[in-house]
């Protein structure tokens, strides 16, 4: 599975960077180069997201989560999901991994949905951090705030669409 | 002929790497202390395994993410999700935010540059919306290796209306005022 999706990712690649070829060797040469510069800034990040994320998953109060976050926590259960979403902080992989490790002890499919996908949208940190530079600052509170409801809907339709 | 999307300086190291520090830092601790070091070489081990899958995909999206942006036609992509786009303006924004690979610095530049283009702000909103739930290199590179194919799919699948739905809410708060967005440039 791992070795298809790394197959398939470095054939983009070289789709993307032929037709860059086609335009100019300039165009390759700058693509490279933004993309190793890219994944030079991201490497500290990911080391201590990734190192750091077995770590958090550890220490995550496993006795806590089966009821508050457990399949029969209903719409509590998402509330308080949604609320930890917003409050992780934002960097590439800690979300996934707290909601990976929340799954496995005990939280309900739903809830973890619920807890990436606020997390993905509006982790507060993440919107004032990358986004308020980046965005006029009015897009930005625009999408957080129609984007409040989506984790609720992607919850529910994780109940409607039982899990395979 | 083609602008290059503004950039943003940048560093290495920063005040959200800086908190993740602290927080992996903290249950690093928390777990030598109250498992023992047997235990947590077995996390640190698992987890630089983890790393060393992930490094590959990361730098192929990477790649990805800066030739789109370098390749994109954005003239033309902002024509079709400006402001007079309607419903097919926010299914095609929602499509770009699919097949638009990158990080935060790559997407919202680019997203940036709609709105520059005459973009309306649903637009913008379902194509970042669409980026963050169902774009298909965030998924490959950083989703799927904590969660597996299965769970992924089937979370994506409950995602898949959402952009458009946050694009459309987005619509109706600008046009009934209740959020305004200042004059269109």
């Amino acid at each position: 599975m791992t070795l298809a999706i790394n197959i398939m990712l470095w054939l983009v690649v070289g789709a993307l960077g032929l037709g860059a070829a086609l335009r100019g060797r300039v165009l390759l040469n700058d693509g490279t180069r933004d993309g190793v510069v890219e994944f030079i800034h991201l490497l500290p990040r990911i080391g201590i997201g990734v190192v750091g994320s077995g770590f958090v998953a550890e220490v995550l109060p496993k006795a806590l989560i089966a009821p508050w976050l457990g399949p029969e926590s209903g719409l509590t259960g998402v509330i308080i999901a949604t609320l930890g979403g917003a409050l992780t902080p934002g960097g590439p992989v800690i979300g996934f991994s707290i909601g990976a490790a929340a799954l496995k002890s005990g939280a309900g499919a739903p809830q973890v949905i619920a807890y990436s996908t606020a997390w993905a949208l509006y982790a507060i940190h993440r919107l004032l951090i990358w986004e308020v530079p980046l965005m006029p600052a009015r897009v930005v509170w625009l999408r957080a705030a129609v984007s409040l409801p989506l984790p609720f809907i992607a919850a529910a339709a994780a109940m409607v669409l039982a899990r395979p | 002929m083609e602008s290059n999307p503004p950039r943003r300086r940048r560093r290495a190291f920063d005040w959200s790497t800086a908190t993740i520090a602290i927080f992996a830092f903290a249950a690093a601790a928390a777990v030598f202390w109250r498992d023992g070091p047997e235990h947590f070489l077995a996390i640190l081990g698992s987890d630089f395994t983890l790393l060393g899958e992930m490094l590959p995909k990361v730098l192929a999206g990477c790649l990805i993410g800066a030739f789109v942006t370098l390749l994109l036609p954005r003239e033309l992509v902002a024509r079709w999700v400006g402001h007079e786009s309607g419903f097919a303006g926010l299914a095609i924004a929602a499509l770009f935010g699919f097949i638009l690979p990158g990080g935060p610095i790559t997407i919202y530049p680019v997203a940036c540059a709609f709105l520059a283009m005459g973009a309306d702000a649903g637009a913008v909103v379902a194509f970042i919306t669409s980026w963050t739930l169902i774009g298909y290199t965030r998924a490959l590179v950083w989703e799927l290796p904590f969660f597996g194919s299965d769970f992924v799919i089937w979370r994506i699948v409950e995602a898949l209306p959402l952009p458009i739905l946050a694009g459309l809410l987005a619509r109706i708060a600008v046009r009934t005022g209740l959020a305004r967005m200042g004059d269109r440039a």
